[in-house]
């Protein structure tokens, strides 16, 4: 072995050193394609810089060949990633001619939109509409012979106290309303229509109930009605159930429970599971036989349900939006969100 | 309702957890809103009180010092019913109690060492409200006297109450004890009715006194029993503790039996001082004109002659079923009670409380029209309880004034294919006679079905279909099998309004309109601001609006839209354009007014948001023109614009919209807003532009129009089109319009655009530069350039004769 090993060793390995900054100071004053070209040959080519210096490694004793050739090979990964990045970067601003600003904005058309509570109205009634329910749409200022008497809440009667109701001021007539519900559109379908009925019925009513987060005196409702012979409890269930996986997702728990409301017989509540929490989406049951006999039906022969719901409640779930007041406010930072 | 736990233990074992009772009573109808646990409250104790003077300064409250056990407290009181020697519920420094003071129910306050009136406080003797176990604020809780003073208050008044919200169906369930049968029907255990046996020790009751009912319309039964040497005093620990867990103030033992019994059966009872009654005689009438009555708050009440009243010979002694009178009330001296529990007439039982403003717990039952054999059970129940705890000796048999007797339905027939009509399943019949017996019903079963008594408590049984849902919500609405509606769907029915009113409102917020909604009410003054015409219909006034901001109904969706305009510009700096449709009610006098579907939109504010390419112009008439054009070329509508003046709009800026080809019906208005309308709204834009479409017009001109464009699909030439355009000079007066109908009038234009406009430099004063392109073609023939300019020629002599028109140079 000659004497001098050390120092050539010392000398290569300098070589690797030198040679990463000279080549990174070259590469970063290549401006153009020709630039880069020569110096990948320089550095990267077959007869260049980096090439020799690997084959100058012969002479070394196998502990440093191994040693500095593993940084030489490392040397090149690096020198050959900084030359794609050079390259690219000296592409990209290079711009071809009659290149544009492609982040520039474009002409986007002004997007207008519903708002939340015909949005799901109509995605209600649509649920709807596909199990063969029509929509149809009734008045807001109402009897109180549609909106109470025939649907079994007569008056003076405490189940009237489910319904706080405005009264419009006549000097001629005082049986005149704001429509509480849309139930009224109950009464008024099948008096005006023989079996088998099945409609929704969207629409605005109105209660006098003081204003807050959660209550408004004027709101939207959406009714269904369904009569014919031989309609029952469990249809209600499998229709009420229908429509809740639509609306709420297949993986939602839906909970049927008893309750009571005057123009039903059996009432229900159809909840739903939100959270760990049941939360009430729509009362509904069995057409009451008086409601049925009141609007002309023989009770002994047809069977019926009925529901109702809230679309501002369902919207202010499952967007949840926390304030009911928003609905009816307009503001554009809220109606745009939709 | 609020029903303790160990309350209901009485009458049914509960094994279950009560979160699983719980729900299970909320599955049958009962919902549960809350299972609280009520009484526990740290540094609240029993005290002793020791002391009791007046307020140097303050008439109505006393001083009070309060042995706590670990110590002595002085502190300042308002309750009038503080007394010496009393146990009651002390709170020291620290505690948390209900505010009894805020509108907002569960608020709490934390005591603090306070000065009233100039005398520190050091804490605070506590209400059944400020403790949280109840309603009543009128006095301090009054502890039993044998509660050892030092002792957490949660150890005398803890328990477990099931909150339930009940239904006003059934008034069976303001009693204990039906909840405790409804629990008894879902769990199978028996149910242990409350013992209403008795001895009678006393005179035949008909010797003491004597009912009289004048007017059995309102008083369907009325029972009565007299006890005679009573000792009044106050009630044991275990009825004062039952009130005080349903947040009722205990007050003596007679009165605590009768609102003890209330809220075990759900009958309401009062107890009169036999002596006080004139002739121990007692009249059951309506009110006389002008009569009045002190009730047991102390208040005079000027009653009608739709009241029903108790009296004696002499005067009225009580509101009957609402309130007792102040005259006739029991006090510690009184020793023979006549004891009351009648059944009156709901609805005007109900009219009394509201017009009196008197919501009572009796009322809160009566209303709901109970049946008459409910008043017997509670006077025995009552009766007995007397006998029991405040001694005495009971006249032998009871007073029974029944009017009515007989006229109450006592069964229903329930066939079992009713049960599978209404439910769509069909239970064993075993299933449905144990629910229903455990229910309470009395069954007698043949072949078809069941003769079913209805029981006293249950008003709210009368059909068939009141029996099936019995059944149901017993058995559980989750055990009903899901069926997929069958036979046959109705017959379609047009609905052309709500397809047109969609079809709008598809077409304004493709065209990038937002659509809002806003409230169908508003005030006189509100509406005026948009200067309706004189002739629009009158308004709809309402009697009790919400606020006074919502008076009356709206006749335009005018007012709505600017406000909202102006409201979201002083918040939102970016293109403001709002629609809505919806309807305005417009009272012709007779029936129901129409409701009438308009479509009304606006713009302001810049055109479009800020882009780097687009300019920043803001929206003006011809924004609204074009929402409507856009909604008239989807309808396939052919109107034209004309000048119109409605004061909602500025003078020669504003539009009728007709359609020539419908009679020249005019379906709507399209202008600038007039400055003096606009400045009532304290907006923050320069202008807005606004269109309003009559919904009801337009359905009217597309149902009747026979020119209308049908939708029909027209081939088109296949010739080529060749187009030319003329720069033209016209006075400013000259529009558009005119140009393009001149050059339209000939067949081979097929077209005539308007695509600038120019007046200034190089343009004559007064008049301007119009540039119009024509696009020429024929429907059989190409057709040459001199056949064009034969034709072109022949519009601009037309357009010279008839406007002026020459070619600009």
């Amino acid at each position: 072995m000659p004497k001098d090993q050390g120092v050539q060793a010392t000398h290569v390995g300098e070589s690797v050193v030198d040679m990463k900054f000279a080549a990174i100071a070259d590469l970063d004053s290549a401006e153009s394609d020709d630039q880069l070209e020569s110096w990948r040959v320089r550095f990267l080519g077959r007869k260049g810089r980096l090439t020799s210096l690997l084959r100058g490694l012969g002479s070394l004793d196998i502990d440093e060949r191994k040693v500095i050739g593993a940084e030489a090979n490392k040397l090149r990964g690096e020198l050959e990633s900084l030359y794609e990045e050079r390259t690219s970067k000296l592409k990209s601003t290079r711009a071809p001619v009659g290149s544009i600003d492609i982040t520039l904005p474009g002409r986007k058309p002004a997007l207008g939109g519903l708002h939340p509570s015909t949005q799901m109205i109509r995605e209600i009634t649509q649920a709807f509409n596909e199990m063969g329910f029509q929509t149809i749409e009734g008045p807001e200022v109402e009897l109180e012979k549609y909106n109470f008497d025939m649907l079994n809440i007569p008056a003076n009667h405490p189940a009237r106290d489910q319904w706080d109701t405005i009264w419009v001021d006549s000097d001629t007539h005082n049986d005149v309303l704001l429509r509480t519900h849309t139930s009224p559109m109950q009464a008024r379908t099948m008096e005006q229509n023989d079996p088998p009925i099945r409609v929704i019925v969207p629409g605005k009513c109105y209660r006098y109930e003081s204003t807050d987060a959660t209550h408004e005196w004027h709101f939207n409702q959406v009714e269904g009605l369904a009569v014919d012979d031989g309609i029952t409890f469990a249809d209600l269930k499998g229709t009420l159930y229908e429509f809740a996986r639509r609306i709420f997702g297949p993986q939602r728990k839906v909970r049927f429970r008893c309750d009571f409301f005057p123009f039903v017989e059996p009432g229900v509540d159809m909840s739903i599971d939100w959270n760990g929490s049941w939360i009430e989406i729509l009362g509904a049951g069995m057409v009451h036989p008086k409601v049925l006999e009141n609007a002309g039906y023989d009770s002994t022969k047809y069977t019926g349900f009925a529901f109702g719901m809230g679309p501002e409640r369902i919207s202010m779930l499952r967007n949840e939006i926390t304030d009911i007041r928003h609905f009816f406010s307009n503001d554009l930072r809220f109606l745009t969100q939709f | 309702m609020k029903v303790p736990v160990s309350w209901l233990r009485e009458y049914v074992d509960i094994e279950m957890n009560l979160d699983d009772l719980a729900h299970r009573l909320t599955m049958a109808g009962n919902e549960v809103e809350d299972i609280e646990r009520t009484g526990w409250i740290d540094n609240v104790v029993v005290g002793h009180v020791k002391s009791v003077a007046m307020h140097p300064d303050a008439e109505r409250l006393r001083l009070v010092t309060v042995d706590y056990g670990s110590g002595v407290a002085e502190v300042v009181c308002g309750a009038p019913n503080v007394a010496v020697g009393q146990k009651i519920a002390y709170a020291s420094i620290g505690a948390v109690l209900q505010d009894a003071y805020s509108t907002e129910p569960g608020a709490t306050k934390k005591l603090k060492r306070s000065k009233i009136r100039g005398i520190e406080s050091e804490g605070m003797v506590c209400s059944v409200r400020e403790l949280g176990i109840g309603d009543d604020h009128d006095g301090i809780l009054v502890l039993d006297d044998g509660a050892k003073v030092g002792t957490p208050i949660g150890e005398i008044l803890g328990e477990s109450v099931v909150d339930i919200e009940l239904t006003p169906n059934r008034p069976d369930c303001l009693g204990v004890v039906g909840v405790a049968r409804d629990i008894s029907a879902i769990t199978g255990n028996p149910l242990r009715q409350p013992d209403v046996e008795f001895e009678s020790t006393g005179p035949d009751v008909n010797t003491l006194a004597t009912v009289v009912i004048a007017d059995p319309d309102l008083c369907l039964r009325y029972t009565a029993s007299v006890i005679q040497d009573v000792k009044v005093g106050p009630s044991p620990k275990w009825l004062k503790d039952r009130l005080i867990a349903i947040g009722e103030r205990p007050i003596n033992n007679i009165v605590d039996i009768t609102n003890f019994v209330m809220f075990e059966l759900g009958q309401p009872l009062h107890a009169f001082d036999y002596d006080k009654v004139v002739d121990h005689k007692i009249i059951v009438r309506r009110a006389t004109e002008d009569e009045k009555l002190v009730t047991l708050d102390g208040k005079e009440r000027k009653l009608d002659t739709e009241m029903l009243v108790i009296a004696d010979p002499e005067k009225s002694i009580g509101l009957a079923g609402v309130m007792g009178g102040a005259n006739s009330e029991i006090s510690n001296s009184s020793t023979t009670v006549i004891l009351e529990s009648a059944t009156f007439h709901g609805v005007n039982n109900r009219r009394t409380a509201r017009t009196l403003d008197l919501a009572s717990q009796a009322t809160l039952r009566f209303e709901k029209s109970l049946r008459t054999g409910l008043s017997e059970v509670g006077l025995r129940r009552a009766t007995k309880l007397i006998c029991e705890i405040a001694g005495g000796n009971v006249a032998s048999g009871i007073i029974d004034e029944y009017p009515s007797k007989g006229q109450e339905q006592a069964k229903v027939r329930l066939e079992r294919d009713r049960i599978v009509r209404v439910l769509g399943v069909e239970f064993e019949k075993n299933v449905t006679e144990t629910t229903l017996r455990n229910l309470g019903f009395d069954l007698n079963a043949d072949s078809g079905g069941w003769d079913v008594d209805i029981p006293y408590w249950r008003p709210d049984i009368s059909i068939p279909e009141d029996l099936v849902e019995e059944l149901a919500r017993i058995v559980g609405y989750d055990n009903i099998p899901t069926t997929t509606l069958a036979g046959r769907p109705p017959q379609w029915q047009p609905q052309p309004e709500i397809d047109l009113r969609m079809r709008i409102t598809d077409v304004l917020a493709q065209a990038g309109m937002h659509e809002m909604i806003s409230y169908a009410a508003t005030t006189v003054e509100g509406e005026d601001r948009v200067k309706l015409p004189s002739d629009t219909a009158a308004r709809i006034t309402l009697r009790n609006p919400i606020t006074t901001d919502y008076a009356v109904m709206r006749r335009t969706l005018r007012e709505g839209i600017l406000e909202t305009v102006a409201r979201n510009s002083r918040t939102w700096r970016g293109p403001i354009a709002l629609f809505e449709t919806g309807r305005v009610f417009l009272d012709y006098g007779e029936g129901l007014p129409e409701e009438r579907q308009m479509a009304s939109g606006a713009f302001a504010g810049p055109r479009n948001a800020l882009h780097w390419d687009v300019p920043t112009v803001a929206t003006d008439f011809y924004d609204a023109k074009g929402a409507v054009e856009a909604v008239l070329e989807n309808l396939s509508i052919e109107a034209v614009f004309e000048p119109v003046e409605d004061m909602t709009f500025a003078p020669g800026r504003t539009a009728a919209i007709k359609v020539p080809s419908a009679n020249h019906a005019v379906i709507g208005v399209v202008g600038e807003v007039a400055s003096d309308v606009f400045s009532k709204f304290d907006a923050e834009v320069e202008s807005v532009a606004m269109f309003e479409l009559d919904l009801a017009a337009v359905l009217n001109v597309l149902q009747n129009s026979e020119s209308l464009d049908s939708g029909k699909f027209e081939e088109f030439t296949r010739l080529p089109a060749s187009h030319r355009d003329l720069s033209l000079i016209v006075d400013t007066g000259v529009t558009a319009g005119q140009i393009v109908a001149i050059a339209k009038r000939n067949r081979i234009v097929s077209s005539a655009t308007v695509f600038d406009l120019f007046d200034g430099k190089g343009i004559p004063e007064g008049k301007k530069a119009v540039a119009v392109r024509l696009v020429y073609q024929s429907p059989n023939k190409t057709l040459t350039a001199d056949q064009i300019g034969k034709i072109e020629k022949q519009i601009l002599n037309q357009l010279s004769k008839e406007v002026g028109a020459e070619l600009r140079a």
